[in-house]
């Protein structure tokens, strides 16, 4: 079953980039998904400065504004896709993750199986 | 079970098969289909079929293994019928499941009891935390979704769509039914057991309602701990919440006086306390408290032993109490507790030294809208004399206080160092 880590960074600095967790840290964990054999999908997103967000009103009107909602507290730094039997492994993973550390958070989402 | 043909007796024994079996039924299916509802609606199925032939045949001799078989039965039915099973069907191989013949008549005692990875499910603490205790119930103490709501004071369709909510998440998130690893015991048991005590003091005190004690409640509390302790014998905590609940419950019958209002422990009858009950909890204690640190519910059975021990107040042994709750502050450190401690203190040291721990506890966030510190202070206040006070704090408590009966309590208390006349809130 397949299941989404939506990793938050809680505590942001000047450029936008999660505050806490080290490079090593991130390499050795996405060592370690790829090794389990688990591995379905994953980014790191660019620094939030970089973000647009795109709305579409009821009369068609496209508003572009610049960044994810103003004043947010926590913000979606990256995601893994992971493939594991259930949502025990799912949150043992998200355990490990460097993200879910500190200030941060992971969120565990079921990936939508509309093949069933 | 041995055959019981007559009719009245039939029926009997068909009510307390289907108490009794349900949870191990349910647990069965589930482990074998992996699919919550599923295994709801043919343990339903084949209890429907018990209903049209047992008082027909009897019961039988293994009603457990019979129920299993049928339940079975009735899924791979269904299984078939439903295209969109088709594919699970054949990954399980309930096919072969089928053409097995019927457990022979002594597989009863051999049945797997599987009701312990349904504890674990039940209370995943990814589920919402008022859902764990409800589905518990409907799980494992075979309760329909009326009787829970009626139970938690929900109403019924409210409490039907929590348990769809929490039965779709499992499903549909893929909560697995298995018990922790040894590894994760720790972490996960404390979770079961605080689901189980939560039904328990929901059904001691309502915290809402006319009625001070939902007994049933309390019952299938302890109904279920003793299930739990069963299945997992050397877990000291599970010996410490059933002996707690023991403990407590053995004064059910003194705690309500004959008008339904609430009487406190130091003025309880003591003879009416169940013997029996406290024994049976008493000897749960050194399980609870050796073999390795003690835990939260094997210190607080502790302390309820010693209540329950003592002839009065007078000569209950509050230094050892004192000291119990100062073992409890230190493993699970909770302002709730430091009141405890505090009350215990007064009774030891006199209330001049109770109030001012309590006194010290005023800015704690969690006891400013808990009536039982005002109450405590107010009785406090009112054996050191000082009754303007102590009417301050009854009032306090009472605009508090959540169930009739403790405010009935508290009237009773506060009338009693209020000064009389029309004007008795004016102050003297």
């Amino acid at each position: 079953m397949k299941y989404m880590l939506l990793i938050n960074s809680g505590a942001i600095d000047a450029n936008g980039g999660a505050a806490e967790c080290g490079v090593e840290d991130w390499m050795a964990y996405d060592k370690a998904v790829q090794d389990a054999g688990i591995y379905v999908s994953g980014e790191s997103l660019a620094d939030l400065v970089t973000a647009t967000t795109v709305r579409v009103g009821a009369d068609g009107e496209r508003a572009v504004t610049d960044g994810p909602f103003a004043e947010t507290r926590e913000v979606l730094g990256g995601f893994y896709v992971i493939d594991v039997p259930d949502l025990d492994a799912a949150l043992d993973w998200a355990a490990r993750c460097p993200g879910a550390r500190g200030s941060g958070s992971v969120v565990v989402r079921p990936v939508a199986d509309f093949g069933a | 079970m041995a055959e019981q043909p007559t009719d009245a007796g039939t029926d009997r024994a068909v009510e307390s098969v289907f108490r009794e079996e349900h949870g191990r039924l349910l647990a069965s299916l589930v482990g074998r289909f992996g699919d919550l509802d599923l295994a709801e609606e043919v343990a339903s199925e084949a209890i429907e079929a018990a209903l049209v032939h047992w008082p027909v045949r009897g019961v039988p001799a293994k009603p457990g293994a019979w129920l299993l078989t049928t339940a079975r039965r009735k899924a791979v039915d269904r299984l078939r019928r439903d295209q969109a099973y088709a594919a699970r069907l054949a990954a399980l191989q309930v096919e072969a499941d089928r053409a097995a013949p019927a457990p022979p008549a002594d597989a009863d005692a051999d049945l797997p009891d599987e009701r312990l990875q349904l504890f674990f499910t039940c209370a995943h603490p990814a589920l919402p935390a008022e859902a764990r205790g409800a589905l518990t119930l409907r799980c494992l103490a075979g309760l329909t979704t009326p009787e829970v709501a009626r139970a938690f004071l929900v109403p019924p369709a409210a409490m039907a769509q929590r348990i769809v909510r929490a039965k779709k998440k499992i499903r549909e998130a893929r909560i697995p039914f298995r018990v922790p690893g040894a590894d994760e015991l720790p972490a996960r048991l404390p979770g079961v057991l605080q689901v189980l005590y939560s039904i328990f003091t929901e059904g001691y005190a309502a915290s809402a309602g006319p009625r001070l004690q939902r007994l049933d409640l309390a019952e299938e509390a302890l109904r279920l701990a003793r299930i739990l302790r069963r299945l997992l014998p050397a877990e000291r905590e599970v010996a410490g919440l059933l002996g707690l609940m023991l403990l407590v419950h053995a004064r059910r019958d003194a705690r309500t006086g004959p008008d339904g209002g609430l009487v406190l422990l130091e003025d309880q009858n003591r003879d009416r306390w169940d013997r029996t009950m406290i024994e049976e909890g008493l000897a749960l204690v050194p399980a609870a408290l050796t073999g390795g640190p003690p835990g939260p519910y094997g210190v607080q059975a502790a302390i309820a032993a010693l209540h329950d021990e003592a002839a009065d107040l007078a000569t209950t042994d509050w230094p050892q109490i004192v000291a119990l709750y100062g073992v409890l502050l230190a493993l699970a450190p909770s302002p709730v507790v430091a009141l405890n401690r505090a009350a215990a203190v007064a009774m030891r040291d006199g209330p001049e030294a109770g109030l001012a721990l309590l006194d010290s506890l005023a800015g704690e966030e969690r006891l400013r809208a808990h009536h039982p510190y005002p109450a405590a202070r107010a009785d406090l206040l009112q054996r050191l004399g000082r009754l303007p006070e102590a009417a301050a704090a009854y009032r306090e408590a009472l605009a508090l206080a959540g169930t009739e009966p403790e405010r009935a309590h508290l009237r009773h208390r506060l009338k009693a160092v209020e000064p009389s006349g029309p004007d008795a809130g004016a102050g003297t």
